[in-house]
């Protein structure tokens, strides 16, 4: 298996002397779903920021595909091959549904059509909706609009800050189960997710970090049955698996 | 009586124009520029420096005090006032934004060089009121209302201008980039759209509005180091009336403000002019706080 991304050694924070990570390492190869778990304020959507060139880097690698995209600027990252969907303002609320997708394709302008009928297919509503402005959609729409917009530019690595935050559970599973979809049209995907059961059943592997390091990594079948995991998440002597 | 939409059309164009500029800089540099004022001057004097070197005066077409010596100039200006602010951008408002300088930094950065250019355009210039040509404005009548072609010409050219600007954000990559770096700059960037270029076509945009507003009003009716100056509260008043950044609202703002002014000096209160505008800002915001055209706050 070839890695998508590599991340190593990573020490990266808001300010040069007060790091938040402190050393974080993962890796994700081609065609996986991967999902990083973590207690709040451990540090997970730092380290995505971090990979998508949004925080001065104080040590540490990050590789995409082979090639070193530390210190490459953020607007670059897409035509390396790197999707992004933050976790909030994560659409153009005052531009149209359709006008989001063309941002979302400015870097892969001729293949527009056919990314839009890929997007389309995934997420059926947003046909119907593509004349609205984003900001009046639903919360589970603009989700659908964010994540769409992420695909238009065809990315080889789709980034995740909690894409099932603020849904109802059954929006959250429609997610997941796109998300499955789209990792099987060639999309490798890194999540962030606070909803660890339901993140973990469409994971191939994940990763725990806790105050800034790295705490547990491992297969997500494996880490549904972990005592630690189910600890951390529910209480002493619990499973995420039942 | 209808005389004063007439005369608040032909003000609020020149208001228009000029706000325009603020409003792009404001949405995607998120500072009030107090330098423009300047910037719609040293349009001005840009066209004049052409209309001189020239020396064939403004010109004329047909029943228009000017011609191509006067839409050259303007052409002009619009390239040397966008250069001009593109350095002034390289020199002073890009080192503070990359400081992080907050925006009360970047405002009395902009407030002092507004000062300093007055200073320097009268050093350069000269303090009194320059003219691009003895022209002897014959107004024309229509149902009774007067303005002269010139006017008219002024009020056209606004239309268009504020038509491409509509086309040019609405209908193109570079417009849209723009829409959505005023939204969200970082996911902007995200999507591949380097906001340091979009930044200086704000402004380019801003510029070439403001220099085609001062050469227009140099024409009608005369180039002064204030000029601009004097244009900055109107301006401001548009802004923030239309809702602090919405370009139609900006125009609507640019309407009321150019109505209000002349109004105020139909019924005979021109030295209050300002004033009267003024209060009619504070009455329309007391009614709808987010301006005619914002988002609900
Ligand atoms: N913009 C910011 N500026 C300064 N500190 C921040 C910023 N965002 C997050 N932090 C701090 O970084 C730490 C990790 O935050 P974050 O990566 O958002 O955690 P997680 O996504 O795991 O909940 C927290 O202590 C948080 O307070
Ligand atoms: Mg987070």
């Amino acid at each position: 298996m070839t890695a998508i991304l590599e991340v190593r050694d990573l020490v990266v924070g808001y300010n040069p002397t007060l790091p938040i990570l402190h050393g974080v390492s993962l890796t994700v190869a081609a065609g996986e779903i991967v999902t990083i778990l973590g207690p709040n304020g451990a540090g997970k959507s730092t380290l995505i920021k971090a990979v998508a060139g949004l925080l001065d880097i104080t040590s540490g690698q990050i590789a995409l595909m082979g090639s070193d995209l530390t210190g490459l600027p953020t607007h670059e990252m897409v035509r390396a091959g790197l999707g992004y969907v933050p976790q909030t303002e994560n659409v153009f609320a005052k531009l149209s549904v359709e006008e989001n997708l063309e941002i979302g394709a400015l870097v892969n302008r001729a293949a527009y059509a056919a990314r839009r009928e890929f997007v389309f297919g995934l997420f059926n509503d947003l046909s119907r909706l593509r004349r609205l402005q984003a900001g009046k959609l639903s919360g589970g729409q603009r989700q659908m609009v964010a994540v769409g917009r992420a695909l238009m530019a065809d990315p080889k690595l789709l980034m995740l800050d909690e894409p099932s935050a603020g849904l109802s559970p059954k929006l959250a599973e429609v997610v997941f189960s796109q998300l499955r979809k789209i990792c099987a049209a060639g999309v490798t995907i890194l999540m962030v997710e606070q909803n660890a059961r339901a993140a973990l059943r469409v994971s191939d592997r994940a990763y725990i970090l806790a105050q800034g390091e790295n705490r547990l990594d491992g297969q997500a079948a494996s880490l549904l049955d972990n005592p630690e995991v189910g600890e951390l998440y529910l209480g002493a002597g619990s499973r995420l698996s039942r | 009586m209808m005389q004063f939409v007439v005369d608040g059309i032909i003000n609020a164009s020149l208001i228009a124009l000029g706000a325009i500029g603020l409003s792009l800089t404001y949405n995607i540099l998120r500072f009030a520029n107090f330098a423009q004022g300047e910037v719609l001057a040293s349009g001005a004097y840009f066209a004049l420096a052409v209309v001189v070197l020239i020396g064939a005066g403004a010109g004329a077409m047909g029943p228009l005090a000017f011609g191509w010596p006067l839409l050259f100039a303007m052409a002009v200006s619009i390239v040397a006032t966008s250069l001009l602010v593109l350095v002034v951008d390289w020199l002073l408002f890009r080192p503070l934004r990359e400081k992080n300088a907050s925006r009360i930094t970047l405002i009395m950065a902009a407030f002092g060089l507004s000062l300093m250019g007055r200073n320097i355009i009268t050093l350069i210039a000269g303090g009194d009121p320059q003219y691009f040509s003895f022209y002897i404005p014959k107004a024309i009548s229509v149902f009774g209302l007067k303005a002269t072609p010139d006017e008219v010409a002024m009020v056209v050219i606004t239309v268009l201008a504020v038509l491409a600007l509509h086309l040019f954000l609405t209908r193109t990559t570079l417009g849209k980039s723009m829409r959505a770096t005023a939204e969200n700059p970082t996911l902007a960037q995200i999507n591949g759209i380097d906001t340091r270029s979009v930044i200086r076509w704000t402004w380019i945009i801003g510029a070439s509005l403001a220099a085609i507003a001062g050469t227009m009003q140099g024409h009608t009716i005369q180039v002064r180091p204030e000029m601009g100056f004097e244009l900055l509260l109107p301006m401001f008043a548009a802004l923030i009336l239309g809702g602090a950044g919405n370009m139609y609202g900006v125009i609507a703002g640019a309407l009321v403000i150019g109505l209000s002014e002349s109004l105020a000096v139909g019924i005979g209160l021109s030295s209050y002019r300002l004033s009267v505008a003024f209060l009619v800002m504070l009455a329309v915001l007391l009614v709808r706080p987010q301006g005619l055209f914002g988002d609900k706050p």
